[in-house]
């Protein structure tokens, strides 16, 4: 078994000679090297095009192109920092970065918990339903979340209903954490349990038969056994949620208001559009400041990714 | 935090009833319902005890997220692990019956009160008035049906659905290969094409707005970049964003640009998990780089492909903000999208059943892929 670190050898002994082209390609050729660049390039630039505005002054990001900055690179009046110190002076900033942490890390933890255990259980154990039940789970991925906010925020605020009868109680959550974590759990589940069921299911089956054989109870083998091999498809999903939680500004908008103590960066951020308008040069120079810990998460955890991958481990 | 729910010490009943029918198998199955349903049900009212701390206006911020991310991560962990250890005090042969309904039943009650519980509303509403109050029968479906507006938004959704997964997974998956083989840099190349990803849809929105904006003449210089390029090749500027039918390709690209890096993300995770072994061997046999692709790389990870498809799909069905957030209106733009409607119809213009209605309509849409979906479940449990 190789690993398949950054870092790996090269996977096969150098080519033969006068193969054809895209076998050159694949040892580390132009065709490889070109195609990458061009799409690294077409994907970077509009992201540069933001950064790069972040750091002008007004007028100047008003007046031409962000792209004319490049051509006077050592210029220093081309360059400014005031955008991010206005940007970050507007206030509310800090407690808006806690708050994102506290909803966004337990909304990352709940869902992928619960799904990989209801995942666990959808391939590996047996009960009546089982079937329907995946089903009907992946079947509300296609729920549009617009759809449930309006039903779900009546539960929070009043509880529900049915012929006169309470069948959900008022439990006031609204503008709370765990009213945010639940609702973001909700619309994260059928994803997270459709690609861990997909993942967790085609897991050899010989793996968990023996381990059963060696006495290993459902929980054992889930915790000891299953969460390890899953760790590629739990941190795919991790990033992908944990982004998603952060950058989502109309579940935070509706369940934790535009100006309480509970606000979020982005919420804040979309307060600094309404006060500030078309101001680019504030809100590019925002938008980087919220992009920071997403870019920190991905890179800190790509290591993780990429170590915890290694060929062979799980297809046996 | 302790879970209480667990029952006191006991040693594992030996004289449990056995699952057998009738009357003890109705026993048996109360009690499978009454665990499922009962545990998560005290352990949330134990955490929710806990959260009246943290609506505490006046204490310390770094306390109180930090208890509250201390709660909700070990919340849930406790929850199951309570769970479980109460199913170990069941009789022993009970036991491994309940198991399973303790592993999913979190899930389901979640995924019932969050998204089953809105859907039956809005199933109802769909079949009422604007106020949600009368019904009016299929009034609102055949609005739907015959408006233009809709006409032309079913229209560009199917456009949507066929060509964003289309080029987000195949950019995704060329650029995991290709990444996967380079000696260096790996790390940075992917990440410089998930970057779009991280940035949250205002971020986005404005990132665009620099490469498509248009300024008519006397109204400051064109800061863009396609008119940018435009003026330096000599041609006269052009306004990207309502040049029909054309803006609704441009507004694809921008979701393809940010979704190409999930898919690379997820592909690339499968393709590392292929042995080396096949490919070594292949290679051996003197198969062309592209045959290993074709034939080896792509059928391993066939259901990575078809996880991360069924996903875009559905995504773009429900693409809404990228349309909604544009400044001229999706009507006199012609770029309206089903969900962007809905939208529009349940908060702008007021109309509960119309709204709801469309929705409905998006349920349908899906029902092909869903289709595939159970198709490809049973075909896993056949081979197992």
């Amino acid at each position: 078994m190789s690993s398949a670190t950054v870092e790996a050898p090269p996977k096969a002994p150098a080519p033969a000679p006068h193969r054809d082209r895209l076998e050159d390609a694949g040892r580390g050729g132009w065709f490889l090297r070109i195609t990458i660049i061009v799409i690294v390039i077409l994907w970077t630039i509009p992201t540069l095009g933001v950064l790069i505005t972040s750091f002008r002054p007004e007028d100047a990001v008003n007046a031409s192109g962000w792209w004319t900055a490049l051509a006077h690179p050592f210029r220093a009046t081309e360059w400014t920092l005031e955008n991010y110190r206005i940007a970050l002076g507007q206030g509310g900033f800090g407690n808006a970065f806690l708050n994102s942490l506290a909803v966004t890390i337990p909304s990352t933890v709940i869902p992928i918990t619960i799904a990989a255990f209801a995942a666990y259980a959808f391939s590996w154990m047996e009960f009546r339903g089982r079937y329907v039940l995946f089903v009907i789970v992946v079947g509300l991925l296609v729920v549009p979340l617009q759809m449930a906010l309006i039903p779900i925020l009546r539960l929070y605020t009043q509880g529900a209903t049915l012929f006169g009868r309470e069948i959900f109680p008022d439990l006031s959550l609204q503008g709370t954490f765990l009213g945010i974590w639940l609702a973001h759990a909700g619309f994260g589940l059928p994803l997270a349990v459709y690609l861990l069921r997909n993942y967790i299911g085609s897991l050899p089956s010989s793996v968990i038969e023996s381990a059963k054989i060696d006495g290993a109870d459902h929980f054992t083998i889930f915790w000891r056994l299953v969460v390890p091999l899953s760790v590629p498809a739990i941190a795919a999903f991790a990033i992908f949620q944990f982004l998603w939680v952060w950058n989502d500004l109309l579940v935070a908008y509706v369940f934790l208001g535009g100006a309480g103590q509970n606000r979020v960066l982005t919420v804040a951020l979309r307060e600094l559009v309404g006060s500030r308008g078309e101001n680019w040069h504030l809100l590019t120079s925002a938008a980087f400041i919220s992009m920071a810990l997403p870019l920190l998460v991905f890179f800190a955890l790509q290591k993780y990714f990429v170590r915890g991958l290694t060929a062979g481990a799980v297809k046996g | 935090m302790s879970v209480t729910s667990e029952p006191s010490p006991a040693p594992p009943g030996v004289t449990g009833a056995p699952p057998s029918r009738g009357l003890s198998g109705v026993l048996v199955f109360l009690l499978r319902v009454s665990v499922a349903v009962a545990i998560p049900v005290a352990t949330f009212s134990i955490l929710l005890w806990t959260f009246n701390f943290l609506r505490d206006e006046n204490a310390n911020r770094f306390i109180v997220v930090g208890v509250a991310i201390a709660v909700g991560v070990g919340g849930v962990f406790a929850l199951y692990w309570g769970m479980n250890r109460a199913v170990d005090l069941f009789p022993a042969r009970v036991r491994e019956s309940v198991r399973p309904y303790v592993f999913v039943g979190p899930c389901l009650v979640i995924l019932a009160v969050y998204l089953v519980y809105p859907v039956i509303n809005t199933l109802l509403t769909s079949f009422k008035d604007a106020n949600s109050q009368g019904f009016v029968g299929l009034d609102n479906f055949k609005f739907v049906f015959t408006d233009p507006d809709m006409l032309k938004a079913i229209r560009n959704t199917a456009g949507w659905i066929i060509l964003v997964p289309l080029f987000a997974v195949g950019i995704g998956l060329l650029y995991a290969t290709l990444a996967d083989r380079l000696r260096r840099g790996e790390a940075v190349a992917k990440s410089l094409i998930f970057l779009p990803l991280a940035i949250s849809f205002a971020g986005a929105s404005i990132t665009w707005q620099l490469i498509y904006s248009y300024r008519p003449q006397g109204f400051g210089s064109n800061i863009g970049l396609l008119n940018g390029i435009m003026i330096g090749l000599g041609q006269e500027p052009v306004k990207w964003l309502e040049l029909q039918p054309w803006n609704n390709l441009f507004l694809m690209v921008i979701m393809v640009w940010m979704q190409t890096g999930f898919a690379m993300v997820v592909l690339s995770a499968a393709i590392k998990a292929i042995p080396d072994e096949i490919i070594e061997a292949a290679r051996i046999d003197g198969a062309s780089e592209f045959q290993v692709f074709r034939r080896i790389m792509v059928p391993s990870i066939l259901p990575t492909i078809v996880v991360v498809t069924t996903y875009m799909v559905i995504n773009a069905l429900k693409v809404f903000d990228i349309v909604f957030v544009q400044p001229a209106s999706a009507e006199t733009n012609g770029t309206s999208v089903i969900a962007e409607r809905m939208i529009r119809w349940f908060f702008q213009l007021n109309h509960d059943g119309r709204a709801a209605a469309i929705a409905v309509v998006l349920f349908v849409a899906v029902i092909p892929v869903m289709a595939w979906n159970i198709r490809r479940f049973r075909e896993e449990e056949m081979i197992r």
